[in-house]
C-alpha cells in the first residue's frame, strides 16, 4: 500500500476531527507546527477544505428537515447545472447532489416546521422553470452523520493491565 | 476385635498416603517452580484502583472492525455451530497462505503446512511440546513477552534468555547469541516486532540471525504477532531466507493486527513435519480452534485490509507523540519500529522500574509496566502502550512529567 503523504494525514484527521490542535498534527506526524499550519493553510486557500462545521446532536437539532427526490428537465448547453446552481442559493438547501436513477437531484431540505418545507416545495422549488416534480421525504430519525453514529456504542471493558 | 483391626489398617493406610504424598508432591514439580507472573502484586493494585489511566494494556483499545462482528453473526445465522477440520478450516488456511504469498512471496501449502490455533498462545505452546525433548535448550531473547520461557519450561525445555540492550535498540545480537548456543540448543524463539520494547529487526538483521540458526542446526520459532504493526521498514519474514523454510515455523494471529483478542484465534505456518507434529497435540488436546472465531478470521484476511490499516495509521501516530512526549521530559527513548508499546529509561530517575511504576500509580494513577517484569535485561525501563486512545495517553503524559517534577528528576 503505498504511503498516504502528510496533507493526505492532515486532510484525514480533520476529517475525523475538525478541532484537532496544529500542536496535534505535528506531534502526531513528526513534523514542525509551523509546517503543519502551512499545510492547513495550503489546503483551506486551494479550496480543498471549503469550511468547518459542527455535528450536532438530533436532540439538539432545531426544525424539520427533509429529503426532496426532483425531476429536471436538463437545458441544451447547461445540462442540470444552471438550474442546480440556483436551487441551491435558498438557505432552506443544506445540500444537493445530481443523482443517477429514477429522479435527478437529490436536496436535503431544512425548515421550521413541517407547514414550512412544504410551502417552500410547493411556492419556491416546484414552480422552478425545468423543474418537473418533487417528492418530499420528511427526515423522521438521523442514526449516523457524516460516519458518526448518534447512539454511541456501549463501551467495552477491558483488562486495565495485561501482559 | 475386628473393629480395632480396622481401625488400625486404616490409620496405616492414612500414614502410608500422607508420607507417599510429602514423596510425590500433588503438583508436578516443574509446573510447582514456574513462577506466578512476577508481578501480580502490582497488577492487583491497579485492578482495585478506580479512574486509573492505563498504559499499561497489551491489547488493542478498537473494538474488531464491524465487517468482522458481522461476519461472526452471520455465521451463527447460518448454523456454524460445529467441529471444524482439526487443522483449521480449509478456507482460512487458503486465506492465510495467500496472505503470506501475498505479503512477501512466502509459499506455504494450506493443506499440510499451516494450523489454526487458539491464539499464538496455543501455536507456540504445541510447537514447543512437538519439538522439546527433556533437557533440550531453547535460545530466546530478553527483554520478552512473558510466556515464553514458562512455556518451554512446560514442555520440559530448558529456557535460556540472551539479554539485548538499549545499545542496539534491543535487536538481539549474533556475538550473544553465539556465547549461549550449546550442543543442546534446539530451538531460537524471536520476536520482532517485540513486545515490550517495540524493536524490530532490519531485513541485514535476519540475514545474520539466519546464518546463525543455519550454522547451529537450529530450528527458529518466529512470533511474528506484530508483523503487520510495523512502522518502520517492513521486510519479509526471517522464514523465506534461503536454508529458512524448512527450520523455521512462523507464529501469526489476529488479535494485535485487527483487533481479536477475545476471538484467540491464531496461526502458524511451517515445515510438513512439524506442522504435522504439532497436529497431533492439537488434535488430542484442542481438537479445532472456535469454528465461529475462525469464519471471522476468514473475514479479517479477506475483506479488512483498509481497516487494520486504518489502526496501524493511528498508532503509528500515537507513536511519535508519546516518544516525543518521553524524550522531551528527559526519559530517553528510541523510535519503536513496531508493536504497539515504547520502552523508555527510566534509570535518570534514581528508582528502580518498580518504584517508578508503583509511585506512578500512587501519586499519579497512571498504570504503566516496570521493564522487569519482562526479564532482568528490562529492568531501568517501563513498558507503556500506546493503544490507548490519543487523549488519555496526552493526559498520562502530562500526569507523568508532574511525578517527574515532583521528584525533582526534571
Ligand atoms: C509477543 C506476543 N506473542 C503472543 C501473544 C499472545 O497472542 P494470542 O492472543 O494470539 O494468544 C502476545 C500477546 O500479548 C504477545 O505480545
Amino acid at each position: 500500500m503505498a504511503k498516504a503523504t502528510n496533507k493526505a494525514r492532515i486532510l484525514a484527521l480533520l476529517k475525523r476531527n475538525a478541532r484537532i490542535s496544529a500542536q496535534e498534527i505535528a506531534d502526531r506526524l513528526n513534523i514542525t507546527v509551523e509546517k503543519a499550519n502551512s499545510i492547513i493553510k495550503e489546503l483551506e486557500t486551494e479550496g480543498t477544505v471549503r469550511g468547518y462545521t459542527a455535528l450536532i446532536s438530533p436532540e439538539q437539532e432545531t426544525g424539520t428537515r427533509a429529503i426532496i427526490e426532483v425531476q429536471i428537465q436538463p437545458e441544451r448547453d447547461a445540462g442540470f447545472d444552471n438550474i442546480a446552481q440556483r436551487i441551491c442559493k435558498f438557505d432552506e438547501v443544506v445540500s444537493a447532489y445530481l443523482v443517477s436513477g429514477r429522479y435527478d437531484l437529490h436536496l436535503e431540505v431544512v425548515g421550521n416546521s413541517l407547514q414550512d418545507v412544504a410551502h417552500f416545495v410547493a411556492s419556491k422549488l416546484s414552480t422552478q422553470p425545468g423543474v418537473k416534480s418533487c417528492a418530499t421525504l420528511f427526515l423522521l430519525k438521523k442514526y449516523k452523520e457524516s460516519g458518526i453514529e448518534m447512539d454511541k456504542e456501549e463501551g467495552h471493558e477491558r483488562l486495565k493491565i495485561s501482559m | 476385635m475386628n473393629v480395632s483391626r480396622s481401625q488400625c489398617n486404616r490409620k496405616n493406610v492414612e500414614k502410608k498416603l500422607s508420607s507417599a504424598a510429602q514423596a510425590r508432591p500433588r503438583v508436578a514439580p516443574h509446573i510447582a517452580v514456574l513462577p506466578k507472573s512476577g508481578i501480580r502484586d502490582f497488577f492487583d493494585l491497579v485492578n482495585t484502583m478506580e479512574g486509573v489511566i492505563s498504559l499499561g494494556i497489551g491489547e488493542p483499545d478498537f473494538v474488531a472492525p464491524w465487517k468482522i462482528r458481522e461476519a461472526t453473526i452471520y455465521s451463527l445465522q447460518r448454523g456454524y455451530t460445529h467441529y471444524t477440520s482439526n487443522l483449521g478450516d480449509l478456507k482460512l488456511r487458503q486465506a492465510i497462505c495467500k496472505y503470506f504469498q501475498k505479503r512477501f512471496g512466502g509459499k506455504y501449502n494450506p493443506n499440510t503446512e499451516c494450523i489454526v490455533t487458539v491464539g499464538v498462545s496455543e501455536g507456540l505452546d504445541i510447537a514447543a511440546r512437538a519439538v522439546l525433548s527433556p533437557g533440550d535448550e531453547v535460545l530466546y531473547h530478553e527483554p520478552c513477552y512473558v510466556s515464553y520461557a514458562p512455556t518451554v519450561s512446560m514442555a520440559h525445555g530448558v529456557p535460556v534468555p540472551v539479554l539485548t540492550s538499549a545499545k542496539h535498540d534491543f535487536v538481539v545480537q549474533v556475538k550473544d547469541l553465539e556465547k549461549a548456543v550449546t550442543p543442546k540448543t534446539k530451538v531460537l524463539m524471536l520476536n520482532y516486532p517485540n513486545n515490550p520494547t517495540g524493536a524490530g529487526m532490519t531485513w541485514e538483521d535476519k540475514k545474520k540471525v539466519a546464518e546463525f540458526a543455519i550454522k547451529h542446526d537450529l530450528l527458529v520459532f518466529s512470533d511474528e504477532i506484530y508483523d503487520e504493526l510495523a512502522y518502520a521498514e517492513r521486510s519479509p519474514s526471517i522464514a523465506t531466507l534461503p536454508g529458512m523454510h524448512d527450520r523455521t515455523i512462523v507464529f501469526n494471529g489476529f488479535s494485535k493486527a485487527f483487533a481479536m483478542t477475545g476471538f484467540r484465534i491464531a496461526y502458524a505456518v511451517g515445515p510438513h513435519d512439524l506442522i504435522d507434529a504439532m497436529m497431533k497435540i492439537h488434535q488430542y488436546s484442542m481438537l479445532c480452534a472456535p469454528g465461529l472465531s475462525q469464519y471471522a478470521a476468514t473475514e479479517a484476511l479477506n475483506n479488512c485490509d483498509e481497516e487494520r490499516e486504518a489502526m496501524r495509521e493511528e498508532y503509528e501516530q500515537r507513536r511519535n507523540v508519546i516518544v516525543k512526549g518521553f524524550n522531551d521530559m528527559g526519559l530517553k527513548c528510541f523510535m519503536p519500529r513496531g508493536a504497539f508499546y515504547v520502552f523508555p529509561c527510566i534509570q535518570s530517575t534514581g528508582m528502580t522500574s518498580m518504584e517508578f511504576a508503583t509511585k506512578l500509580l500512587e501519586e499519579e494513577h497512571v498504570a504503566l509496566i516496570p521493564g522487569s517484569a519482562f526479564g532482568t535485561s528490562g529492568e531501568g525501563f517501563v513498558r507503556c502502550s500506546y493503544a490507548t486512545a490519543m487523549d488519555e495517553i496526552q493526559e498520562a503524559l502530562v500526569h507523568i512529567r508532574a511525578f517527574l517534577k515532583r521528584h525533582k528528576c526534571i
